[in-house]
């Protein structure tokens, strides 16, 4: 789970970069570019394969793990209870798996917002210098006029930033790498990405729905 | 001060518990056992059953007390087992909840007592070290760093009284594990056997049907002798490198 969890991490970070070009001004065609190289190139390929079996492997495991866990717990539920944590968010750590099924929930809508349109849907088309490139900026500027999508997205990354401030540093705990003069450094940078990487993925929706 | 006691009744471990309630008169100086044995010489006196709870040394160092109370197994106060908890952290009129601790391997014997033997068939898996018997060994023939030694004695001050569990939400019993494995292992008389002790530990903590850690942390928040999860994090390491090494099977 740590590993693939750190996996997975990698790829948010390089999948916000690309999206970030949607917040240039320049009618989509940077972004549309990007999502050309970004369907034709086989080592992109490669990689994506690769992600959506980490993303399968990490919530089956999930799941998986949820289940063992309420086994062991038993079926008598305490009366009053108080789950207090050392060094992490309480609320995130006891919910795990809900957080990752409302990620996975999300990914299958975004999936079949983009990234199936983009493989068997229609997508009109646009020429930039002479060549022809879906337009897929047009789906995205449709998708985020529509309110309850965009409600549903940052609902969606407030999961993920409960998800990522526990599983970053988490995954280190359960690799064995707890140290005195590096944990705190490395809770630190679960913090910030927690709340970058949610925010900036954010944004997106928020700005085309509002600014566009 | 007066309390009301909301207090967990189960007859037998087959049986279905419920909450009671009960008024009980008790002091500030009384620990919360002392206060429970006030109620139990009320209900004798009434001849009804008075409520089982385990307790030994009374003075935090057996860990054989073991009760959940107003949500935090020994109590809400932090760093203190539920026979060192006073009663002037309480205030009258106050309701308490007191229930036993839940786990699937700690199932209840009778009302707050539970079968915790789950831990002692996890020492005998390899909470020890083999030496010949003999006579005692001179106590500096074998040198040992301050800052280890001291880091050995932090972890031995586990108590074995399974509020880790109790406290953690997927029950597992790591933090227990991982005192007695980083205990005997940052030892040099332990490192002998550290690779099969590991493994024998893991491997019996699974079989009792303890849940999997997922690094909440509610253990070391509850544990009364504040154990770090710093020692989970060497079991682990010492998890990987015992299940590379070894040439057992891992299950
Ligand atoms: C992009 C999406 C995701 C990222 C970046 C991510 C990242 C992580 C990380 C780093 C951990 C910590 C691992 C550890 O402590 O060993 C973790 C734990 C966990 N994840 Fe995810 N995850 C994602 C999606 C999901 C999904 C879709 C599920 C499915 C239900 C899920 C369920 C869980 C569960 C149950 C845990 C707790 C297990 C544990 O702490 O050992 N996650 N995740
Ligand atoms: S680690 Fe702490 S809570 Fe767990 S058994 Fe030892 S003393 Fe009790
Ligand atoms: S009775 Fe011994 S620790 Fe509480």
């Amino acid at each position: 789970m740590s590993l693939t969890g750190l996996f997975l991490v990698l790829f948010l970070v390089v999948h916000l970069a690309g999206n970030l070009q949607l917040l240039l001004d320049d009618g989509g065609e940077a972004f549309n570019v990007y999502t050309k190289k970004m369907t034709t190139s086989p080592i992109i390929k490669v990689i994506s394969y690769g992600n959506y079996f980490f993303i399968l492997l990490h919530a089956f495991q999930g799941i998986l793990l949820y289940f063992k866990n309420r086994k062991a717990r038993g079926s008598e539920a305490y009366a009053v209870k108080v789950t207090k944590a050392v060094n992490t968010n309480s609320f995130a750590a006891s919910n795990m798996a809900w957080l990752g099924l409302l990620i996975l929930v999300f990914l299958g809508i975004h999936m079949g917002d983009f990234w199936y349109q983009m493989k068997w849907g229609e997508v009109p088309t646009v020429v930039y210098h002479g060549d022809t490139y879906e337009n897929l900026y047009l789906k995205v500027e449709a998708s985020f006029s529509n309110i309850w999508i965009v409600l549903f997205y940052c609902l969606s990354m407030l999961g993920l930033a409960f998800h990522l401030t526990h599983g970053f540093q988490s995954a280190f705990q359960s690799l064995g790498l707890n140290h005195p003069k590096y944990s705190p450094f490395i809770r630190g940078v679960g913090k910030v990405i927690g709340v970058i990487i949610p925010i900036g993925f954010a944004i997106i929706p928020l700005y085309y729905f509002f600014l566009k | 001060m007066k309390l009301k006691l909301k207090i967990w009744r189960q007859k037998n471990q087959a049986s279905k518990g419920t909450f009671e309630t009960y008024d009980v008169v008790a002091n500030e100086h009384m620990s919360f056992l002392e206060m429970l044995d006030v109620l139990n010489e009320d209900l004798i006196s009434q001849k009804k059953e008075p409520v089982v709870f385990e307790h030994d040394c009374r003075e935090g160092i057996c860990g054989t007390c073991s009760m959940v109370i107003n949500g935090h197994p020994h109590g809400p106060n932090g760093g203190t087992t539920a026979c060192q908890l006073h009663m002037r952290f309480f205030k009258d009129g106050d309701i308490i909840t007191v229930e036993p601790f839940r786990a699937s391997a700690f199932p209840v014997y009778k009302d707050l007592a539970v079968d915790r033997s789950a831990f002692d068939r996890i020492i005998q898996a390899g909470g020890y070290i083999s030496v010949n018997t003999g006579q005692a060994v001179d106590a500096n023939s074998v040198p040992v760093e301050q800052n280890v030694a001291e880091a050995a004695f932090d972890a031995a001050a586990c108590i074995g009284c399974g509020a880790c569990v109790a406290a953690c939400p997927n029950s597992s019993a790591m933090l227990f594990t991982s005192a007695k494995v980083a205990h005997l292992s940052l030892l040099p008389q332990g490192q002998v056997e550290e690779n099969q002790r590991v493994l024998n530990m893991v491997n019996q903590m699974d079989a009792e049907g303890f849940g999997r850690c997922s690094n909440v942390t509610a253990c070391e928040a509850e544990c009364p002798k504040e154990i770090s999860v710093a020692n989970i994090a060497m079991l682990n390491r010492k998890y990987f490198k015992a299940s590379l090494a070894s040439e057992k099977k891992v299950q």
